[in-house]
């Protein structure tokens, strides 16, 4: 027996273990199940678990991006909540975040539900409301900024009907928030329609029915049969919906910077420009962990909230 | 008689009803669309034709020689190129460490699986944001500043894969891979032949998102790219492009139908797969 196979074959016979496994084996199952779990463990280790902590760190001190590093404690917490400009961006984040996701949620609801089966070439709808999902936003946010132009599309379709011009959407202070709001809803609202229309699909056409015999009009059909039996979809849309739109970054970056002054300037658009262009990763930091706060507390409200009109058991 | 001619009105009803619901849902669908249209159409527009009133859907020529134009100011083919790399190498990744983790969650026994799976779960509600300027550094340490690498590794091993790809190891009957451990067969060929051919569905759903998420991708590349012209994928090539030629919108929408066409194609090619696999595990994101 050449002695370097007896590992190869100990190996060999690890791989095999049979449904009634006996319980020492399982310390063989335990091995491969290293391995096979490692490339994952590993990377997310280095790539999530450590950075999550390193960002933790740095936001305890002034980091510039070059040159030395010092200890400051809580300072750039303090500096963030003493900050005009950053309690004002939070504002907007939370202007764009209440705005958006019930147009978005409503909107996509009701286009699942008017999308039925009854609906000739449905699939072929859904995928046209799904395209901007998948497009790259930095084009979608482009196309968008020609619409939203002086002479750009709405503005000369107005002139042209009505003689009037429109309002300087992306420079307005009044209109730049609804701007980027409109154009994120035509953007987002296909993902949660497929969400809610698979949905739509597994209610059972007995219990509409059985209500239709009752003598349950259409809408209260909508609401007192088909929503509650729909809710842990629309919870789960709602939920993400809501963690991303706090994120909301690239549409904001490419329509308005920000602007006109810091009116749409969202929390990473600060992060970005405070850590990538001022060079300041502690203060960029501090708010991305002010955000991660931020979601993580809107997320529990949404759970908490979640008794009153989820309903699994149906 | 009365009855026969109610039910004849019921049904015609119900055709209006259905005639309007669809008209109107056709155009919802093309007001829908607009944008698409209004990028196309001002892609092929001559310069001067671009801001017109009252708008007008074609120009006085139909201008193919935007797109070779826009190709020329910037390397388009080489932001397509870096972007199929990157999205590419990423997707592969991401379903090879997401399926050998997903099946030692689904299948393999062994102490502290429950605990280990909920530390996964739990990465998933860290924002991107939190860790990008730590990911910076650590790239700046790695010496991965402005290369492929940066790209591609920090967001392939992500909880979301693994998730889903063990949910749906779950649903294939124990009993399959039982009688392939009766043969004879061991773990990991019975991994190989018998669940990753049956799980080929969700392999694909997830393969086609994370591509879509790789190829979209906008602020870490903005971040940790410097040379844009020489590794940039397509976004960051897009937002160099308006940057610098902003003003000129026909070769701006021209570049932007471009850097749409790759995820446009295969959504439209996978439909079927994509809408059931939404459908089943409401995935995207990111």
């Amino acid at each position: 027996m050449i002695p370097f196979l007896a590992p190869l074959r100990k190996a060999a016979r690890l791989t095999g273990p049979s449904p009634s496994q006996p319980v020492w084996a399982r310390g063989r199952e335990g091995r491969l199940a290293a391995v096979f779990i490692s490339p994952s463990i590993i990377g997310l280790v280095v790539f999530t678990v450590f950075p999550v902590g390193m960002s933790l760190v740095i936001g305890l001190y002034q980091w510039p991006a070059f040159g030395a590093t010092s200890f400051v404690g809580l300072d750039n917490y303090t500096e963030l909540l003493g900050d005009p400009v950053f309690r004002r961006v939070i504002l907007n984040t939370f202007l764009f975040v209440v705005l958006y996701v019930p147009i978005s949620i409503m909107l996509s609801l009701g286009l699942a539900v008017w999308i039925s089966p009854r609906i000739r070439g449905r699939q072929l709808f859904r995928v046209l409301f799904f395209l901007p999902v998948i497009t790259p936003m930095v084009a979608n946010a482009i196309v968008w900024r020609l619409i939203y132009q002086p002479d750009g599309l709405i503005d000369s379709s107005l002139q042209s009907l009505f003689g009037v011009n429109a309002p300087n959407f992306l420079g307005d202070e009044n209109w730049a928030m609804a701007a980027v709001v409109a154009m994120s809803v035509w953007q987002g609202f296909g993902y949660n329609m497929l969400v809610f229309s698979a949905a739509l699909d597994a209610v059972p056409r007995s219990l509409t029915e059985a209500a239709l015999l009752d003598g349950a009009g259409p809408w209260q059909r909508f609401f007192h049969v088909t929503l509650p039996l729909v809710s842990p979809a629309v919870f789960f849309g709602s939920t993400m919906t809501l963690i991303t739109s706090f994120q909301v970054f690239t549409q904001v970056f490419l329509l308005t910077s920000g602007g006109p002054g810091i009116s749409t300037e969202t929390v990473v658009l600060y992060i970005y420009n405070e850590g990538f262009s001022g060079l300041r990763f502690g203060l960029a930091s501090a708010a991305a962990w002010v955000l991660f706060v931020v979601i993580l507390c809107a997320t529990a409200l949404q759970f908490a909230g979640q008794r009153r009109w989820v309903h699994y058991d149906a | 008689m009365r009855d026969a001619t109610t039910d004849h009105a019921a049904h015609r009803s119900r055709i209006i009803h259905s005639v309007v619901s669809h008209v109107l849902l056709i155009l919802v669908a093309a007001g829908f669309m607009v944008p698409f249209g209004y990028m196309v159409a001002t892609s092929l527009k001559p310069a001067d034709e671009v801001f017109t009133t009252p708008p007008r859907l074609l120009g006085s020529q139909i201008r193919w020689q935007n797109y070779s134009d826009a190709l020329s100011f910037l390397p388009f083919e080489r932001f397509i190129l870096n972007g199929f790399l990157v999205a590419f190498c990423g997707t592969a990744l991401v379903v090879v460490a997401s399926s050998l983790s997903a099946y030692a969650f689904a299948r393999l026994r062994w102490r502290g699986r429950n605990s280990v799976f909920l530390g996964f779960l739990m990465t998933l509600m860290i924002p991107q944001e939190v860790l990008v300027v730590p990911m910076y550094i650590l790239m700046r340490w790695l010496g991965w500043v402005d290369s492929y690498q940066a790209l591609i590794f920090p967001w392939a091993f992500t909880a979301f894969g693994t998730f889903l790809l063990r949910q749906f190891f779950l649903t294939i009957p124990r009993e399959l891979e039982e009688a392939a451990w009766i043969d004879g067969a061991g773990v990991i060929r019975s991994f190989l032949l018998i669940m990753l051919p049956l799980a080929r569905p969700a392999l694909a759903v997830l393969a086609v998102f994370t591509f879509i998420s790789y190829w979209n991708s906008f602020l870490w590349p903005l971040i940790v790219i410097d040379n844009v012209e020489a590794r940039g994928t397509v976004p960051v090539g897009l937002n160099l492009f308006f940057g610098q030629q902003g003003s000129r919108w026909n070769l701006v929408m021209a570049a932007s139908v471009m850097s749409m066409a790759p995820t446009a194609l295969l959504v439209l090619l996978l439909q079927k797969h994509l809408v059931r696999g939404i459908s089943t595990a409401g995935l995207a994101g990111r």
